[in-house]
């Protein structure tokens, strides 16, 4: 379809797609754990930031680099999460939410990130080759780079959505309901729960990292800017509007946002005003998201069995 | 009879308030021992406190001869003292048998990692799980309700469900907190056969209560506190004819007053 339309700058929309939902994959596993998430942000920025940094004065290759972000981000997540796991409900999300704007400040003070000036001009991945034989080709020397890293996103996405689906319909999964569900009797029936909560948000906290990584070697630059408060909020949202109890509702949610954004780019100075009204009729019509749709639920209930 | 759990001088200050003063007593192997006393007798702290819920100001609690006092609930639970709810505490948008399944964590052999890929530890956990929490709704006469979300159900199985979440855990002693409130007579008397058949598969029973007529037939001792002191123990039979617990609940002749 996109071969026909000839428009190229849909891979870049749709690579975009796979990226956010994978970082809002991750906000869903926290919602999953009974605690609503609004500081993906940070932990996208904090990928994007480790990735320049390796790339551009360290000349680690970008392969190495990603999950080494996401290892980063999700030990970052482990120290703050041991302590603001604790709280609850209104009071983990306005936490969460300071949580964007520390990492913006962050890179903004830092001698290593830059400043306000950022990281720009960071290489594209280089080749992947393991025992000689080339796995991935240089980035650099590939006639279309968008449509690259269009399957690099799409081939994690897949992975991680499958990682995410099995973890979910697994004894993890089950426990994790348990949390949202009723903390005290989750550690009465010995669950260890602060454990379990902090696992739970660092692999969230791992997704946050890698989306914002790659998404950085895209646009080949970071800034302070490039995940705000703003962001933070679109993750929730595309968890909000896809389902909060599907695995796949980040997937949905990020894709129907994103694109929504997109098509109503002709209404001109109305986009915002139409785009919000569709948000909150949909919220009001269908508040378990829109994978509750009735032409969803055969496969959902087979699931159920 | 040896002692399975012994709460020894046992308090707990909430600031200037003194919930439980000092008390001490013994739990045996196999019986059914219910905690007794008017509202505000500090009940259900001490209760708290040998689940480790809740952290005492001085004294221990002993399972086994280890110290259970002061550590997190899951590893108490761990050790095999699991405690049920007061209120109908569920996982609610699960179905019964869920609610069951889920409980058997404890007995798992795999760890989460086995889980996620699912190695034949762990598959072998799922089928023995399954296995049990059908074995456990078919003791407890609720295999009908197993695939109804519980949510939905009334009282009387909430508390039975409650119960039953607490046995999938394997425990050496069940802490029930109040089995029988808000019951009718036939339920009561439904939950009183039901907590003696828990005793048969081995538990330790230690309960708190209002219920009076429930509690005498059903308890091989009884403790009664008031004030946060322990004022009696006893048999049924013994707490019955005791001046002081009879004082507790009545409140004493009064001279001055006439009465």
């Amino acid at each position: 379809m996109i071969e026909i339309s000839g428009r190229w700058d849909y891979y870049y929309t749709l690579t975009s797609v796979a990226l956010l939902s994978i970082a809002s994959s991750g906000v869903w596993l926290t919602f999953y754990i009974g605690r609503i998430n609004i500081g993906q942000g940070a932990y996208a920025l904090a990928g994007g930031y480790v990735v320049a940094i390796l790339v551009t004065k360290y000349d680690v290759s970008f392969w190495l680099s990603v999950p080494i972000a996401g290892l980063f981000c999700s030990f970052v997540s482990m120290l703050i999460g041991a302590s603001i796991l604790r709280l609850r409900g209104v009071y983990f999300a306005m936490i969460t939410l300071v949580l964007t704007e520390v990492a913006k400040l962050t890179a903004m003070s830092l001698p290593i990130t830059n400043g306000a000036k950022g990281i720009s001009s960071i290489a594209l991945p280089g080749e992947l080759s393991i025992f000689g034989i080339i796995i991935i080709p240089d980035f650099s020397t590939l006639a279309n780079v968008k449509l690259a890293f269009y399957y690099v996103a799409v081939i994690l996405m897949i992975f991680v959505f499958a990682g995410m689906y099995r973890l979910v319909n697994s004894r993890i999964g089950h426990l994790c309901r348990s949390l949202q569900q009723n903390e005290e009797l989750a550690s009465s029936i010995g669950v260890n729960i602060t454990i379990l909560r902090i696992i739970a948000y660092s692999i969230s906290s791992f997704l946050g990292g890698i989306g914002g990584a790659i998404f950085v070697s895209i646009s080949q630059s970071v800034y302070p800017t490039t995940f705000q408060v703003a962001d933070s909020i679109n993750f929730m949202l595309n968890v909000f509007v896809g389902g909060m109890g599907y695995v796949f509702g980040p997937m949905i949610g990020t894709l129907f946002i994103y694109f929504g954004w997109d098509l109503l780019f002709t209404t001109g100075k109305y986009q915002l005003l139409i785009y919000s009204s569709i948000i909150i009729a949909l919220i009001l019509v269908l508040p378990n998201g829109l994978l509750s749709l009735r032409i969803f639920n055969k496969s959902n209930k087979r699931e159920i069995k | 009879m040896s002692t399975i759990l012994e709460i020894n001088n046992v308090t707990k200050k909430f600031g200037g308030l003194i919930a439980n003063n000092d008390i001490s007593f013994k739990v045996n192997k196999q019986e059914i021992l219910s905690v007794i006393g008017p509202n505000g007798a500090g009940k259900s702290t001490l209760f708290k406190m040998i689940s480790s819920f809740m952290k005492t100001t001085s004294g221990e609690v002993l399972f086994e001869g280890k110290r259970i006092s002061n550590l997190a609930p899951h590893i108490v639970a761990r050790m095999g003292v699991v405690r049920t709810f007061q209120e109908t505490t569920i996982f609610k948008t699960m179905t019964v048998r869920d609610n069951i399944i889920i409980s058997h964590h404890l007995r798992s052999n795999s760890n989460l990692f086995g889980f996620f890929i699912g190695s034949s530890t762990a598959r072998n956990d799922e089928r023995e799980f399954a296995r049990s929490a059908d074995e456990l709704l078919e003791f407890l006469s609720i295999t009908d309700i197993g695939n109804e979300l519980a949510s939905t159900l009334p009282q009387g199985h909430l508390r039975t469900l409650g119960i039953a979440i607490g046995l999938a855990t394997n425990p050496k002693i069940l802490l029930l907190d109040e089995p029988f409130a808000g019951m009718n007579h036939d339920e009561t008397m439904h939950m009183v056969d039901l907590v003696s058949n828990v005793r048969d598969r081995n538990v330790t029973v230690l309960l708190v209560e209002h219920d009076m007529s429930a509690v005498m037939k059903i308890s091989d001792r009884i403790v009664v506190l008031n004030f946060g002191e322990l004022i009696a123990e006893g048999t049924p039979k013994e707490i019955q004819e005791n001046k002081i617990v009879i004082e507790a609940y009545l409140g004493s002749e009064d001279d001055s007053i006439g009465l």
